[in-house]
Formats: C-alpha cells, sequence, structure tokens
C-alpha cells in the first residue's frame, strides 16, 4: 500500500498540469488522469491507517526496553523502579482520578449548557452563546494551565482548607491542606474547564436533532417544558450523552500542558488537596521527556504507549455506542 | 427568606376565586424572590466566610433565589410547575457557571500580558540569545528595560505550522475525496472513517512520542546511531510530523461533511456532458465546497498552533532564532511560554520571564482567535449562493 502512494504522488502532478483546461476533454489523457486521481485517493486513506498502524507499532519498538528490561536492553531493570509496572500504575491512578473529578465536574454542567442553547434560550441568545463555548474551545492548553497556576489555584485554597477541616475523614481530604492550591484537584477543575466546550458542543448537536414532533406531542398533553426535555429529548440523546462524555474523557486523559503547569508532582496518594503527590501519564512524560535518554526514554515512550491504550479503548468504546444507536437516535 | 412569607399569602386568599389567573403567579415575584435573595445572600457570606467576598455572595445568593423560587412556586401553583422552574434555573445557573472561567481566563491574560505588551513592544521583534540571568535580574532590581522577546518562538510556530499544514492537507484532503467520491461504503471506507474518529482522540503528547520516535528510527536506521545522528531527531519537521498527525483527522472530518453536501446534481450533470470522473471532482465538486474546505482548515490550523506537548518533546526549545524547520533545535510560541513559567531565566528573578511568558500567551490567544475568525469569514464569504435554484 505504501509504494502505491509513493509511486503515485511522485507521478500525479503531470498528468493534472498537462491536461489541456476545459471540460471537453476526453480520450486516453482523461482516462488516466482518471486512474491517477482514483489511486492518489485511496493511497491518501491507506495513508491514514498506515499511519495509525504505525504509531502503535514505533511506540512498541521504542518502549520494549523498558517492557522488558532482561531481553531489550543490556540492564537488569527499568531505572525508576524495579518493575515497569510499579512505575506505570501509580501514573495512572493519578490521571484516572484527575480525569474523573474533570468528568465530575464538567458533565451536568456541560448538558446544562446544551439545553440551555438547544431548548431554553431566547433564540437571539443561542447563537452567540454557541460562539462563546467554541471561544472557549479555542484557548490553548497551556495558557489555561498557566491560569489555572497563577489565578485559580490560590483562590481554591480555602475551599481545600474548608474541605480538609469539615470532611477530613474521607481520604481524599485527608493530608496536610496545599497553601499553594497546586494539587491534583485543582488540575481536575482546570480539565473540566478544558473539556467542557467537547461535551457541549456534541450534546447541543445531538438535543437539537431530537424530533420536533415528539417534543410538540409532549407539550400538547401539557407537559411542562421540563417534563418534555426528561420525555422526549433524553431518551432520543441518551446514547450521545453517553459517547459525548467518553469523548471529553478521552481528552481529559490525553491533556497535558494544563496538568503539568498546574500540579506539582509526586508520589501516588488518594489525597487529592496535598501538593508535591501523584502525577499523571502525560505530566510525567512532558516534564521528563526532553532532557531523558536512553532507559529513562523507553520508559516514557511505554507510559506514553499505555495512555494511547487506554484513550484508544475509550474512545473506540464511545464510538461503538454511536454506532449501535445510529439507526434510531440522533448520536451520529 | 422574607421574599417567601411576602408572597405566601396573597395567592392563598385568591386561590378560591376560579378565575383565568387562578394559580399562576404574579410576574413580579422572581424579580422580588431575586432580591431577598440577593440580601440573605450578602448576609450569609458576611457570617459564614471569613470576611465578604464577591465570589461567596454570588454563590449563596445563586443557591437561595434557586429553593426560594422552587419553594415559592410549589406552594403557589403546583410541584410540576416548580421542578419545571427548578430545572430552568440550574440551566442558566450552568450557563452562567461557564462564563465565569471564560471570563477569568481572558481577564488574566489581558492584565498580565497587555500591559508588557504596551510598555516593552521590543518583545515582538527580539529573541531570547541576549538575554541571560544578569539581564534578568537587572531588569527586575534595577528597572532596566526588559531584554528579549518570543520573535523566535512567533518563527518557529509559523514555520512548524506551515509545514505540518503542508503534509496534512493534501492527504486529509484526498482521504476525504476517496471516502465521498470512490469509496461504495465497503470494510476500507469503514476501516477509515473508524479510524480517523479513533485518530481524532490521540492525546497530543502520544503523537508527540510518535513523531519522535519514528524519526528517530528512521534516522538510526538510515543515517546511524552516534550522539550527533541522535542530536538530528530533534528538529521543527519531527514536530510537523507529529502535528499532521493531530490536524490530518480534523481535515478529513470537516471536508467530508463539506463534500457530502455538494448536490447529486451537479455530479450528474457534469457526467452527462461527458467529463471525466476526476475533471468532475477538481472543477465542480471541489470549487463548490472551497469555503467549507478553507474553514475547516483553518480551523485545523487554529487547533495546532496552541498545540505544546507534541512540540515541546519533538523539536526542543532554543534561545536564538532559527529558520531552518530541517536542522536544529526550534521553539514554538506555546513552549516559550511554557519554559519561561517553569524555568525562569533568572531562578532568582522571575518576574521578567512571567512577563514575557504572558506577553506570549495574549499574542498566542490573539493568533488562534484570528484564525478562528478567519474560519467563520470564509466559510461566510466565499460559500456557494444558495438561491437560484
Amino acid at each position: 500500500m505504501t509504494e502505491k502512494v509513493t509511486a503515485h504522488s511522485s507521478s500525479a502532478p503531470a498528468p493534472a498540469r498537462s491536461a489541456p483546461s476545459g471540460l471537453q476533454t476526453g480520450g486516453t489523457g482523461g482516462a488516466s488522469g482518471d486512474r491517477v486521481f482514483s489511486g492518489l485517493a485511496y493511497g491518501a486513506g491507506g495513508l491514514i491507517l498506515v499511519v495509525l498502524a504505525f504509531v502503535a507499532i514505533f511506540l512498541v519498538t521504542e518502549s520494549l526496553p523498558a517492557l522488558w528490561p532482561t531481553v531489550f536492553s543490556d540492564q537488569d531493570s527499568i531505572s525508576s523502579a524495579d518493575t515497569f509496572l510499579q512505575y506505570v500504575l501509580p501514573l495512572m491512578g493519578g490521571t484516572i482520578i484527575a480525569s474523573i473529578i474533570a468528568l465530575i465536574i464538567a458533565t451536568p454542567v456541560a448538558v446544562g449548557i446544551a439545553l440551555y442553547i438547544s431548548h431554553y434560550a431566547p433564540r437571539r441568545i443561542a447563537t452567540p452563546v454557541g460562539y462563546v463555548i467554541d471561544l472557549l474551545a479555542a484557548i490553548p492548553s497551556v495558557v489555561y494551565g498557566a491560569w489555572g497556576m497563577v489565578t485559580l489555584a490560590p483562590a481554591l485554597v480555602p475551599i481545600y482548607g474548608w474541605l480538609h477541616e469539615h470532611l477530613g475523614f474521607l481520604p481524599f481530604f485527608a493530608g496536610d491542606p496545599s497553601t499553594t492550591g497546586r494539587t491534583l484537584a485543582t488540575s481536575g477543575v482546570v480539565l473540566a474547564v478544558m473539556i467542557l466546550p467537547i461535551i457541549t458542543s456534541l450534546c447541543r448537536e445531538i438535543f437539537v436533532q431530537t424530533p420536533k414532533l415528539h417534543e410538540e406531542a409532549a407539550l400538547a398533553l401539557g407537559a411542562t417544558q421540563w417534563e418534555m426535555v426528561r420525555a422526549t429529548v433524553f431518551p432520543f440523546a441518551r446514547a450521545g450523552i453517553v459517547s459525548s462524555v467518553m469523548l471529553g474523557l478521552g481528552r481529559a486523559l490525553g491533556e497535558t500542558m494544563a496538568v503539568t503547569l498546574v500540579l506539582s508532582p509526586g508520589v501516588f496518594s488518594l489525597s487529592l488537596i496535598t501538593s508535591g503527590r501523584n502525577a499523571t501519564i502525560p505530566s510525567e512524560i512532558a516534564l521528563n521527556f526532553p532532557e531523558a535518554f536512553g532507559m529513562r526514554q523507553s520508559e516514557l515512550i511505554a507510559a506514553g504507549l499505555m495512555l494511547f491504550i487506554i484513550t484508544l479503548a475509550v474512545n473506540m468504546i464511545a464510538r461503538w455506542i454511536v454506532s449501535r444507536h445510529k439507526e434510531f437516535s440522533g448520536a451520529n | 427568606m422574607s421574599a417567601n412569607t411576602m408572597t405566601d399569602d396573597k395567592p392563598a386568599a385568591q386561590a378560591p376565586a376560579r378565575s383565568l389567573t387562578a394559580g399562576q403567579m404574579p410576574r413580579w415575584v422572581w424579580s422580588v424572590t431575586a432580591g431577598g435573595a440577593l440580601a440573605v445572600g450578602a448576609g450569609l457570606a458576611a457570617v459564614l466566610g471569613e470576611g465578604f467576598s464577591v465570589a461567596g455572595w454570588a454563590i449563596f445568593s445563586a443557591v437561595l433565589f434557586i429553593l426560594g423560587m422552587y419553594v415559592i412556586t410549589w406552594r403557589v401553583q403546583n410541584r410540576r410547575r416548580a421542578v419545571d422552574g427548578l430545572w430552568r434555573n440550574l440551566v442558566w445557573a450552568a450557563f452562567l457557571l461557564a462564563l465565569v472561567p471564560l471570563i477569568s481566563v481572558l481577564w488574566t491574560v489581558l492584565a498580565q500580558g497587555l500591559p508588557t505588551l504596551l510598555s516593552n513592544p521590543g518583545v515582538l521583534i527580539y529573541d531570547m540569545s541576549t538575554t541571560n540571568g544578569a539581564t534578568d535580574i537587572a531588569t527586575q532590581q534595577d528597572g532596566a528595560r526588559l531584554s528579549g522577546g518570543f520573535v523566535h518562538g512567533l518563527i518557529g510556530t509559523v514555520m512548524i505550522t506551515l509545514l505540518a499544514t503542508l503534509i496534512s492537507v493534501p492527504i486529509g484532503l484526498m482521504a476525504s475525496v476517496y471516502l465521498v467520491e470512490y469509496s461504495r461504503g465497503g470494510w476500507f471506507a469503514r476501516a477509515i472513517t473508524f479510524f480517523v474518529d479513533v485518530m481524532t482522540g490521540i492525546p497530543s503528547i502520544v503523537a508527540g512520542l510518535f513523531a519522535f520516535a519514528a524519526v528517530q528510527l528512521f534516522i538510526t536506521t538510515f543515517i546511524g546511531d552516534g550522539p550527533a545522528q541522535l542530536q538530528m531527531v530533534k528538529m521543527g519537521l519531527s514536530a510537523a510530523i507529529a502535528l499532521s498527525v493531530l490536524m490530518i483527522p480534523v481535515v478529513v472530518r470537516s471536508t467530508e461533511e463539506m463534500l457530502r453536501v455538494v448536490p447529486n446534481e451537479l455530479r450528474e450533470a457534469s457526467y452527462a456532458l461527458g467529463v471525466r470522473k476526476w475533471r468532475t471532482i477538481m472543477k465542480v465538486v471541489l470549487p463548490t465546497s472551497i469555503s467549507g474546505i478553507a474553514s475547516g482548515v483553518t480551523l485545523a490550523i487554529a487547533r495546532v498552533t496552541g498545540e505544546t506537548a507534541p512540540i515541546l518533546v519533538t523539536a526542543g526549545f532554543i534561545a536564538s532564532t532559527n529558520w531552518n524547520p530541517f536542522s536544529e533545535w526550534m521553539t514554538a510560541l506555546p513552549v516559550f511560554i511554557y519554559r519561561q513559567l517553569v524555568n525562569p531565566t533568572a531562578p532568582s528573578a522571575a518576574d521578567p520571564s512571567q512577563m514575557r511568558a504572558w506577553a506570549a500567551a495574549l499574542v498566542l490567544i490573539l493568533i488562534v482567535m484570528l484564525l478562528n475568525l478567519l474560519a467563520r469569514i470564509i466559510a461566510r464569504a466565499f460559500a456557494p449562493k444558495k438561491t437560484g435554484r
């Protein structure tokens, strides 16, 4: 497949240019143009599959020394821990906890805003609100990280103190509350802000597809607006909501810079309000990769491979839910 | 809860009279409740919190208003209307809540970045090659002029993004042409659609690692694996490959959507005139949908312009300007912001680094917003005419 691509891409421009302009061309030149063009299109499609396969293959090849140090490297163990699992499991834990915090905060708000735009807002306001939400999606992640570090983290310090004082018996709020606010909980809040527009825009697209006749039937039966939403919009959009939340989760799992800037990392801990605890896979890679070489580099690439597998699974489940409900809902 | 008792009495007295307005709430109820909630909320915020804070006041008032409206509606009208109103208020609250971080982010960047940009426009034309710890300490302690800037980051971002666009637009465009014009819904097309969807979800840092691993494997296999060769791996091209992995699925999705809305009559008319398929695509289908494609590509560019992590691991960061994406390290604007915030040039005098970082953040946001605006303008200005059919 790759051979085909290179062969065509080198010969493609020639027939495209040599063909006389105007629509009345025919004959053999056009026929070969047809073949070249369809081959080019076919090859581009194939290239995408090849690239994705290469992503997996390259990541695996480069991470083999860390996954089986005794076989693929001249060392007996990896450099940061005894086994790779010991190294990567705490990082995975941190990644998943931060993403779950983000989902818990973002999902209700995002579904609320999507409903606001699709069913509650006056029509004059709905379109600008959509733009505003898109604006939220356009802000680069490094800016969110800087904002989280400078503005959000100090603002959350009193809340962490309060949580520790009143709910300190829970493991999440045990430990010394941070004085800088640069904790896993703050990272979760920043992630929530970042995935909010994604979930919102996906949900909105599905909500507006609710069949008008269903809605009007519900209203005609005397339902209030909320009863109409509950009886027609939610059943119609359930699969879509679930899959958009999953896509948001995929984004939160892989988000790097915001967490790297906000979190002051450390060993894994259930306490969410202490600084110098926890780390996520992306932030670990971003912090250490620029200076890493040899075994350390393999470790980090292997951690990236784990992240790739998790997000791939999450995304595939999301797409599968959508495709399963395609026929009878608007979730496509 | 003074508002509560006030509104309870009257409708209860009116209830037996079966007029058209029985069981209806007067229009002024919500404003009275809001006023009461604001007043009580202010009191609660002052008493419960250590000192009065606007955030506490807003939260207490919102909760009081939503609960108050629920109780009042339940007493005056009925439970179903109360539930309806409760959810309406919650939906409004969700919307207002989402505005808080947006305004806060924009305000933080403006407040921190704009003063630097106005007082030291030099940050836009200098790079960091003459800036070191000593100059920054002089700036912070003796009030010397802010030295250095981020022009090398701007150049790096432009070069890397340009290269990524050159790689991903032809591939993405042709792939969507295949999906829409050539495939007949076979397994190959379904596989492409599915994996393009999957690619959308690849974490950006994994894309960076992939590009790094791919280029490293290529160089060690074909050129050599000495330290000098390993040094070669980090360059603008590697970053462009990483960004392409992120960009291709976006381009494919948006282009595919645009090609699908081209009316079939146009294609059939062209075929009926004896025009070959590839010329039909080039002369009829693509020109018809070009505005949508261009706006989708612009949005994809806007998305990758702000990416930090993949460039950080593939292109490194340097202090001087590098125009050549095929050799040597290259700094992109987001990476510059990150490095200046995390590793200030002078660790004992971090203020100048912070000033440069925030000015760069403001410039980056402006670039991304302008690209988004441009995409909308393109979509609107060059859209095919809808009338005349």
